[in-house]
């Protein structure tokens, strides 16, 4: 029987990712690999329940660097993003920011550490550096989207910057500002990870803890984390942030020295092919290539876009089961209050924590990873749904319970919801790539490989698939998007959600 | 917005201070060491060698932690460190990179190392001579990526007695960073089976830190080179002419148990470029150097 009803286009991608994500966990390595995975599960809640605070020094000083690195970074960021953001529309500029932000943070701290060492710029330019690519794109569609009222009363003779400060800026400075306080939060949570290579700021403490199961320790760190980020809109002050910018360099300084030569070598000597520098034939090269991709890249590429879909649609699946936990119409404010705080929680700490912790207790399948990219972006995107469901207004008799979620909600947040994903979608790829360093195969694995067998040539050709990659999701995540008709709406709200989506 | 400006103005202006301010030269000793057990305690490790060097060299010493031990390799290169505690494969490494560097100082046991094959008990596996080929199918854990003791020689004897690739070999291959991990992963079941530095094992084993019962040796490679003091050849300049060998002089010396206890050797004995060539040879027939 031929029926006249077609399924809308949301629809069939949903079935279409849903289907790919089933196809990909087939391929998958979900195994919990732990022989006694809970007695671990087990000592790491008792080290919740004794936090250990005895070394206060070091603590202390840990955090004091993730704070200054973030806050130099970011303001770096800010400020050069935004002087991009002025030159936004050359092509090259589109470009050149969209490669840079394709390199996850902690990719750029391995290759910095090759050419400044232990020096601060390291982690200063690998937050300020992809930061700004990120600030350029965001702040130019501000400037893009923001109300123009005001610029078409002004005089043709005014000067382009009394313009901007005169007829732009007021407009825009909330979204400005508050999307810039929203990446510095980010910016605390990439500060963080860089300890994991051996920047000193709390992920190097909180790994080595973890290394040696004291959960104890890691607890500490961890609270106080939660602390920094909760109570961030009461130290984050405009008449604050000066003495904070002011006091991160002489925190961060360290005397380790940095010299041209380093850094000339690195792109002289490390980064060129070995079969180059050694003047070998083509073919020698060529079969130098053709190992390195067979070998390496693809498997990578392959467990980086198995591992990106499965969680896709897993943080797709728990963002459905969130939202109604902080949404007005299922829940009393107390039953909220609980549903914030765990996806305060589960938002907070960084998807490269979540992961690290998973995997010290079920041992480094696919498994650990999935779930802490489903939890981390689930509970971000449950986040902005469940406030946007607080919005929609209900009729008085309509259903309550299941067929209110599935009748009234979910039609109405659907289309909202699959927005918010597709932004996801490329955050998500990037993480997969860098949870490779933990030991999951996917193409991180393979960089920091090469990296640890000092082969800085092959680490770049595998930086450089990996950029791409991103930058075609990021591109087919744009087609998609503007194929549903997923549009974005432009009150200072819901941009800054986006951004909050996107980055 | 102008305050924005002035904000990162400021900003800039600070960082170059920085910069200005600590490209001094300095006339400190920068040590590290490859980060191979109990990275918390790697400060409390080291720090006190620190104390040593800087009283018999009378010039101020420091240590500093790495994460990784292509991080110890890079900063050495990169002259932010000029004294390493190296494993023999970081070490041909290093002094590959940085010409004229050398090996100065080795342990008493380190001209005959060993890595230990160790299995949790589920396995059912035993101690014995030959290579236990019933670890075929399960699985196993490395220590560090770039670890000698941990990684390049296993490698190496495993392959050579299975005739076949370690990740054909065993079911999982894994790298969990360090000795102490690696003992305690094997430990817990998280791995089946693992390879340690020999070092590390008897300690802990004396420590009382390894539970016999579950864990135990089950192999022994042949010996070969591992750990050593390598120092850079520009030293001298910076220090004076013979300071290379006063360095190795102060290692030598260096007699106090305790902190003999932290490498953990019983001594250090002369070492020079020549004695790890075995070590690169059979990194060049892996593959991790070319």
């Amino acid at each position: 029987m031929d029926s006249v009803y077609k399924h809308s286009p949301a629809w069939n991608v949903s079935w279409l990712f849903i289907f790919l994500a089933g196809f990909s966990l087939f391929f998958s390595d979900i195994e919990i690999i732990s022989l006694e995975p809970w007695q671990e599960l087990k000592r790491l809640f008792m080290g919740l329940l004794t936090p250990d605070w005895s070394n206060l020094s070091e603590i202390g000083e840990a955090f004091l660097q993730t704070l200054a690195f973030a806050i130099l970074g970011v303001a770096g960021g800010s400020f050069i993003g935004f002087l991009l953001a002025q030159i936004f529309h050359w092509r090259w500029i589109q470009i050149s920011c969209a490669f840079i932000r394709a390199i996850h943070e902690l990719f750029w701290a391995l290759i910095f550490l090759q050419i400044f060492g232990l020096h601060p710029l390291t982690g200063l330019l690998a937050i300020g550096l992809p930061y700004a690519a990120t600030f350029a794109k965001v702040y130019a569609e501000i400037l893009e989207e923001g109300d123009k009222s005001a610029l078409q009363a002004v005089s043709r003779d005014a000067s382009r910057i009394s313009t901007f400060f005169y007829a732009r800026l007021p407009d825009l400075w909330e979204h400005f500002k508050s999307y810039t306080s929203y990446r510095l939060e980010c910016g605390l949570r990439s500060s963080a990870i860089l300890g994991f290579v051996g920047l000193p700021t709390l992920g190097y403490t909180l790994s080595s803890a973890f290394m040696e199961g004291h959960y104890s320790v890691v607890w500490a760190l961890l609270l106080l984390f939660y602390l920094l980020i909760a109570t961030i809109r009461y130290w984050v002050r405009p008449a604050l942030l000066p003495l904070y910018i002011i006091a991160a360099p002489f925190i961060i300084a360290n005397d380790s020295t940095i010299s041209f030569d380093n850094v000339q070598r690195f792109f002289t000597e490390d980064i060129i092919p070995t079969p180059i520098m050694r003047g070998e034939s083509l073919s020698e090269s060529w079969h130098w290539l053709s190992d390195l991709l067979i070998n390496q890249a693809l498997p990578g590429i392959a467990n980086t876009v198995v591992l990106t879909q499965v969680a896709l649609v897993a943080s797709g699946i728990l963002t459905l089961l969130f939202f109604p936990l902080i949404s007005t119409h299922f829940f009393k404010p107390a039953g909220r209050t609980l549903g914030h705080v765990l996806l305060v929680i589960l938002r907070t700490t960084p998807e490269y924590i979540l992961a690290y912790i998973l995997l010290q207790l079920w041992g480094p399948s696919m498994l650990p990873a999935i779930v802490a990219l489903a939890l981390h972006n689930g509970a971000i995107i449950g986040h902005l749904i469940g406030r946007y469901s607080t919005e929609i207004q209900l009729r008085v008799d309509a259903s309550r319970g299941l067929n209110r979620y599935l009748y009234e909600l979910l039609p109405r947040l659907y289309g909202q919801f699959l927005a918010f994903l597709f932004y996801r979608w490329e955050i998500i790829m990037r993480e997969s790539a860098i949870l490779g360093i933990l030991g999951i195969a996917t193409l991180g694995f393979y960089i920091d490989s090469s990296i640890q067998e000092l082969h800085f040539d092959k680490a770049m050709i595998l930086i450089f698939i990996t950029a791409l990659l991103n930058v075609l999701v990021d591109t087919l995540s744009r087609y998609l998007r503007a194929k549903l008709r997923l549009r974005t709406n432009v009150d200072c709200r819901a941009s800054n959600d986006y951004c909050t989506a996107k980055e | 917005m102008k305050f924005k400006i002035f904000i990162s103005l400021l900003f800039s202006a600070l960082i170059l201070f920085s910069n200005i301010a600590f490209s001094a030269s300095p006339k400190t000793l920068v040590f590290s060491a490859i980060p191979d057990q109990d990275e918390t305690r790697l400060k409390q490790r080291f720090g006190d060698v620190a104390k040593y060097l800087e009283k018999e060299l009378g010039i101020p010493v420091k240590y500093v932690p790495v994460k990784s031990y292509a991080a110890v390799v890079t900063a050495f290169r990169n002259k932010q460190v000029q004294l390493a505690w190296f494993g023999g494969l970081s070490g041909v490494q290093a002094r590959l990179k940085v010409p004229g560097s050398q090996a100065i100082a080795q342990g008493v046991e380190d001209p005959k190392f060993h890595t230990y094959i160790i299995a949790n008990h589920t396995t059912g596996l035993k101690e014995s001579d030959e290579f236990p080929k019933g670890v075929a199918g399960k699985t196993f854990t490395f220590g560090s990526k770039g670890s000698t003791s941990g990684r390049l020689m296993p490698q190496y004897y495993i392959e050579k007695a299975m005739d076949e690739k370690v990740d054909k070999v065993f079911k999982r291959v894994g790298f969990s960073g360090n000795h102490s991990k690696t003992i305690a992963l094997v430990q817990s079941g998280a791995y089946e089976v693992g390879a340690v530095n020999f070092k590390v094992w008897e300690k802990e084993v004396k420590e009382g830190k390894v539970d016999t019962k579950k864990v135990s040796l089950i192999w022994k490679t042949p010996a070969y080179p591992d750990y050593q003091w390598t120092i850079r050849g520009d030293v001298d300049k910076e220090w004076g002419k013979g300071f290379t060998k006063k360095v190795q002089a102060a290692l030598l010396n260096l007699k106090d148990p305790e902190l003999l206890g932290r490498f953990p050797r019983s001594g250090f004995i002369e070492a020079k470029n020549a004695d790890f060539q075995p070590i690169l040879d059979t990194a060049k027939s892996i593959g991790i150097i070319d």
